[in-house]
């Protein structure tokens, strides 16, 4: 996107940071609160966006930081002190789904927070890994093994087999 | 061996494989890999029908229409963003945007107002009136979608519109003066978020309450001001400023009618 029309699409933008937001977090609600924070940030520093770059990308991007501040605050609410990595419970259900989409949905969510983003910004929005990558702040090696964590386990997830995904993910972090 | 300096499980000619973006020849590559592997073939392909199941999770949304907070989230930083304002590009949401601009200057026109001393910061309390008039000329009108949050959400109206506005909002009750609650929405203001509360009489005839920051006021000495009237076109309004935050309620009403419903909902903030 390098032509100067590109500012004039962030209305077409919406239906699609609705979508993510909405599989991101589960909740239409908090979804649409996420997107409209999303797009204040975006009217704050709109000064900041490098007209003629991705102006989709940038959005993500915004995103993306709203989407983890919220969930590190999230934590120190709950008074934990924990990696973001290991963070997967207790995450509300979704609300008026088909089944098969709610088993998806409630399995996302059972996902840590930087894997379920990095698998929906590669599958729902299509976005090449070296975006991703910099939408999300971390090296392309990270995205891909976010990326493989996050399919294994939610084959298991959706197979019923979480236990079994623990035990054959070694790879786990834990920075305590 | 690619097995050799990844997990197999993190091979991106893998994923790459699962996403589609191989040129023809990686692609006849992996597919030898998958023929000579049962084990990684069953593999790719659940995570190749994950990922077409991901492709349609809530697809509804893409379907739906915008709400409306959204889409005046949106236009503002693109008004912000652009010197000249293409407007054809945006279909049919160029007519209503158009329309409230008419709306807006119309009633910079007409617009009478009474009692406004002329003191600094008196033009952003007019500004926040005339906003409060073409918000009710807007959406009163409005059928099937006079409000984003209706009543019966109405914690979730409250805890919504607090956010967004950064103070809390209390909704004043008019049932004894006869009307009920319709519900509520997010707009646009000039240095931030208002919200606009609608109330309906057994008449049908529908008042609203527009509350929101005033630019200015708070450091101007437009902190607080005294009860103001003003009438354009048979929209009424009264209209106050307390703690540099503005309240304006506007109805189709006779001045005194009006006077009894913002008296109530001053008493109740």
């Amino acid at each position: 996107m390098s032509t100067p029309a590109a500012s004039h699409s962030l209305v077409g933008h919406i239906p699609d940071l609705r979508r993510y937001a909405r599989s991101l977090t589960g909740d239409a609600w908090a979804a649409d609160d996420l997107v409209q924070d999303t797009l204040e940030r975006a009217c704050d520093r709109w000064q900041l966006w490098s007209a003629g770059s991705d102006l989709r990308a940038w959005l993500f991007t915004l995103m993306h930081n709203l989407f983890v501040d919220g969930a590190r605050r999230a934590m120190r609410q709950a008074g934990q002190r924990v990696d973001l990595d290991d963070v997967i419970n207790d995450l509300p259900a979704p609300a008026e789904s088909p089944e098969q989409t709610l088993d998806l949905q409630r399995c996302l969510l059972r996902l840590p927070p930087d894997q379920r983003e990095v698998l929906l910004l590669v599958t729902l929005q299509d976005l090449r890994y070296e975006d991703v990558a910099r939408i999300t702040g971390v090296p392309i090696g990270t995205v891909m093994s976010r990326l493989s964590r996050a399919r294994s386990r939610l084959r298991d997830l959706m197979e019923g087999g979480a236990p079994a995904a623990a035990a054959r993910s070694p790879a786990l972090r834990r920075l305590k | 061996m690619k097995d050799s300096t990844f997990p197999m499980s993190e091979d991106p000619e893998l994923h790459a494989y699962v996403d589609g973006r191989l040129d023809p020849l990686q692609h006849a590559a992996v597919e030898a890999r998958l023929a000579a592997d049962a084990a990684l073939a069953r593999q790719i392909h659940a995570w190749k029908a994950q990922r077409l199941a991901l492709r349609e999770l809530h697809a509804e949304v893409l379907e739906q229409p915008v709400p409306a907070h959204l889409l005046q989230a949106a236009q503002l930083l693109d008004r912000r963003s652009s010197r000249f304002s293409q407007w054809s590009r945006w279909g049919g949401m160029a007519a209503s945007i158009a329309l409230a601009f008419v709306l807006g200057w119309a009633g910079n026109m007409q617009w009478q107002e009474r009692a406004v001393t002329v003191a600094t910061g008196a033009r952003a309390t007019g500004q926040f009136v005339r906003q409060a008039a073409m918000a009710y000329a807007v959406y009163v009108p409005e059928v099937r979608h006079p409000v984003e949050v209706e009543a019966a959400q109405q914690q979730h109206l409250v805890q919504w519109l607090s956010k967004r506005l950064d103070r809390p909002l209390k909704l004043p009750t008019l049932t004894p003066s006869g009307y009920e609650l319709v519900g509520g929405r997010l707009l646009p203001g000039d240095s931030g978020a208002r919200a606009q509360f609608m109330y309906q009489n057994a008449n049908g005839e529908r008042i609203t309450l527009y509350v929101g920051a005033v630019d200015g006021a708070a450091g101007k000495g437009m902190g607080e001001t005294a009860f103001r009237f003003a009438n354009e076109g048979g929209v009424a309004s009264f209209y106050w400023v307390e703690n540099g935050f503005g309240y304006a309620i506007t109805g189709k009403l006779p001045r005194p009618a009006m006077l009894v419903l913002a008296e109530a909902v001053y008493r109740q903030i």
